[in-house]
């Protein structure tokens, strides 16, 4: 555990204003430097994140074998909190957007999506942590790369290669309209689609963690500096609200970019699956 | 903002767009950890407990439809006994009356007939005495009138045939006196 409370700043030497960096993003690798196992704090949040879900998630279905086992059909407080947050994704988003067969089918990859994401972007206001699992665009990614892979596969199996052929030359469009829509349909659909699931998410997370730090340094300059007196310090209280506000505000982008990323994923499958193709 | 920050760091800055060679292999452990878990282990689990519980409320649903639909019969059930039972109730009694109006018919005739037969009796033993009453006093009042005929007359009446002659003469003109005495 100390080794995810190494600092997240870079800079350590004496006083002035300390503005956040990029370099926030890439903090002291702690082991296995230069190997594609390289550990920085990051990574090791990240692996906390994972540990966290796979207890907590193995917990709930300890309870449901459980529950399976003995008959007991009413669910406990405990068993009921975990049937509440899995029913989100597979009522709320599945089942809404792709109906009842394809949502089932489709849920272990929206589930993991969201439950990662979501874990994985609150550690961003975690005292101790203080930065997103999220916030380094490799998470983002992979799980862009799996939701283009997945509703290109979904589009594939229903459809065969008339998937590609519908998706880049809509049913209804006048042939010569083709020169135009169809570059416009294949940026779109092919590429613009991951790469913004990827970007949204990272960039939403560096600008919250960013802010934060921007506030809480400001805090701390405002506060403790020595070149700043007077009155002036006042502004420090200013800024602590800022940062107080900013952290609320970060627990709904972390639910918020959970709930679209998963969400968006789950509409680019139903638009593959959808009979227009 | 980040344009800002990515100027302000120099040159030795690493790409935010680009990842690092560990970053997308941590990402990929985590990733695929969570998505065989959660297949293989979380939602099979989660599923089968949905479906059961499912199954059980339907099950559940259909055993309380049954013992309704059970209840309902053995209603109807014992309605139509109840209304049997009345409708024999009412029978019984309407036969019982109508017995005992026959009975009592029977006992009325039975009483009427008795009646009339002890008044038939008594005014044939009524008839009968008088009867005899009257043999036996016309007898008596005959030797009495002879009697009392000799007495007054003096003379002998040993001549039985006239004696007997005169009395009866005189019985009969009584007798027709005590009828035309009757009439008035």
């Amino acid at each position: 555990m100390n080794l995810l409370f190494v600092a997240a700043s870079t800079d350590e030497s004496g006083g002035g204003f300390h503005a956040p960096s990029i370099m926030e993003f890439y903090p002291e690798i702690v082991a296995f430097e230069g190997t594609p196992f390289a550990l920085n704090r990051i990574m090791l949040i990240r692996l906390l994140v994972l540990t966290l879900l796979i207890v907590v998630f193995a917990l709930w279905t300890s309870k449901f074998k459980q529950a399976n086992k003995s008959g007991n059909h009413i669910p406990g407080r405990f068993q009921l909190m975990g049937e509440i947050s899995l029913n989100f994704v597979r009522k709320s988003i599945a089942h809404e957007q792709l109906g009842e067969k394809d949502g089932d089918r489709f849920l272990p990859l929206l589930a993991t999506i969201f439950f990662l994401t979501l874990g994985m972007n609150i550690t961003g206001i975690i005292p101790g942590l203080n930065i997103a699992g999220t916030s380094v665009i490799g998470l983002p990614i992979v799980m862009a790369i799996a939701a283009y892979v997945v509703f290109i596969y979904a589009g594939v199996k229903k459809h065969g290669g008339h998937f590609f052929t519908a998706s880049l030359f809509p049913a209804g469009v006048p042939k010569p309209f083709y020169i135009l829509v169809t570059p416009i349909e294949l940026l779109s659909t092919f590429i613009l689609r991951p790469v913004t699931l990827a970007l949204r998410l990272t960039m939403n997370m560096i600008a919250g963690h960013l802010l934060l730090v921007l506030c809480f340094s400001a805090t701390q300059f405002f506060f403790f500096d020595s070149a700043v007196a007077g009155f002036m310090k006042l502004f420090g209280a200013g800024t602590l609200l800022f940062g107080f506000a900013f952290t609320v505000f970060e627990i709904l982008v972390a639910f918020l970019q959970a709930y679209v990323f998963t969400l968006l994923t789950t509409v680019y499958i139903q638009l593959a699956l959808a009979d227009e193709h | 903002m980040i344009s800002r920050i990515l100027a302000n760091t120099g040159e030795a800055t690493p790409n935010p767009l680009l990842p690092a060679s560990y970053d997308l292999l941590w990402s990929s452990v985590a990733f695929f950890v969570l998505l065989a878990f959660f297949w293989f282990k979380v939602l099979p689990n989660f599923k089968k407990t949905l479906d059961a519980r499912t199954e059980a409320i339907e099950g559940r649903l259909e055993a309380a439809e049954k013992a309704q639909a059970e209840a309902a019969a053995k209603t109807a059930n014992i309605e139509a006994e109840q209304a049997e039972a009345r409708a024999e109730a009412s029978k019984i009694r309407e036969e019982a009356r109508a017995e005992g109006a026959a009975i009592l018919a029977e006992l009325k005739e039975q009483a009427s007939s008795e009646a009339a037969r002890l008044t038939a009796t008594a005014k044939a033993q009524i008839e009968a005495e008088r009867q005899a009453a009257l043999i036996s006093l016309r007898a008596e009042v005959g030797s009495l009138a002879i009697d009392l005929a000799s007495s007054v007359v003096g003379a002998s009446l040993k001549n039985d045939k006239i004696a007997s002659s005169v009395v009866d003469q005189f019985l009969a003109e009584l007798e027709a006196g005590d009828k035309a005495g009757k009439k008035k």
